[in-house]
């Protein structure tokens, strides 16, 4: 390994908690009920929805491995659950491990 | 720091539609993660105490894998929790008080994750103003305190993983998250800005994979904004 294992956590964590910290910073000049924060609920959200998607259609680590049309398949799936199930977590989120697995074990 | 808020806050990870199961699946995929290249316990632990941002540790861990240099770490560790921001200005206006110290909130701030950024936007209208700060850390500590946890577990399963058990882990926190964000699909704003956000995310990562998150979510949600106003929310 060419660089220090600590080092790299210190790094990461710092890169991470930058992005809190300004936050905090902003968040102080920002009334609850002005538009500036309903547009930043907004980018909070689409961000997160950004990222998801991207996690789901270009992953990185275990996630790549698995051909992109199970992938597919499964969150499709597990979020028909969703919406079926009335909008339970439990039922979608176990399902999805089990079927994710059984279905990159057999094809 | 009010104790009973702050117990109230750690124990909403019982609760039904808690992120507690995904937070689980995902911290042990990445404890067994950190172990195959070669983190030893404490290192892995440490990693999860500190940065507790799941898509950063990926990163941080592919790029051990591939020997990428620690500013290449730093800038692509940044890019993709970014997020972090605009999750902490849209939460921490609900927070502060006036008798609350200052510093409290910089500390407080790195429990901002989306799993206990979920559970306080939900449940901030039913706790008294002076005390949410203290509530928040109590659901920030109880979902660090899962993350660390499952961290350690990961670590010390790791063997008994096969690489399918590892992906069925990994696609938890994904549909679980994807699950939320279609439940708060609730007005024209939210709608888009989670729609918008999935397929301009996607679209800009043809342009710049580093960038896609940022660059998607920041049109996304501003364009969600405007039409959302434009219509009365």
């Amino acid at each position: 390994m060419a660089i220090n294992i600590v080092l790299a956590i210190l790094v990461t964590s710092l890169a991470t908690y930058i992005s809190r910290f300004l936050g905090v910073i902003t968040s102080k000049k920002i009334k609850e009920n002005s538009k500036i924060f309903k547009w930043f609920n907004c980018l909070a959200y689409s961000t997160l929805s950004a990222l998801l998607a991207r996690i789901i259609i270009f992953p990185a680590g275990a996630l790549a491995e698995v051909d992109y049309f199970i992938r597919f398949i499964v969150v499709i799936t597990c979020l028909t659950i969703f919406l079926i199930a009335k909008k339970n977590f439990v039922y979608p989120t176990v399902l999805s491990a089990l079927l994710l697995a059984f279905l990159s074990y057999n094809f | 720091m009010n104790i009973k808020y702050f117990l109230k806050g750690f124990f909403c990870i019982k609760s039904a539609d808690s992120p507690a199961i995904a937070l689980f699946a995902s911290f042990v995929a990445i404890g067994a993660l950190f172990k195959s290249i070669g983190l030893n316990i404490q290192e892995s632990i440490f990693s999860t105490f500190l940065t507790y941002a799941l898509p950063g540790s990926l990163i941080m861990a592919e790029s051990l894998i591939v020997g990428a240099s620690l500013l290449n770490i730093f800038l692509a560790v940044w890019l993709v929790n970014a997020r972090l921001y605009p999750m902490t200005v849209s939460l921490f206006p609900l927070l502060t008080h006036k008798n609350q110290p200052k510093l409290k909130y910089y500390l407080a701030c790195h429990f901002i994750a989306v799993s206990a950024w979920l559970i306080m936007k939900k449940n901030y209208r039913s706790i008294e103003r002076k005390y949410r700060l203290d509530y928040w850390i109590g659901v920030g500590a109880a979902n660090l305190s899962v993350a660390i946890s499952a961290t350690a577990f990961g670590f010390f399963i790791a063997d008994y993983l096969n690489k399918d058990m590892m992906v069925g882990l990994a696609i938890v926190n994904p549909v679980y998250f994807t699950c939320v964000m279609v439940g708060a699909m609730k007005t024209i704003q939210m709608s888009l800005a989670v729609i918008l956000g999935s397929v301009l995310g996607i679209s800009f990562y043809f342009v710049s994979p580093e960038w896609c998150i940022l660059l998607g979510g920041f049109t996304a949600g501003t364009l969600a904004f405007f039409i959302g106003e434009m219509n009365g929310n």
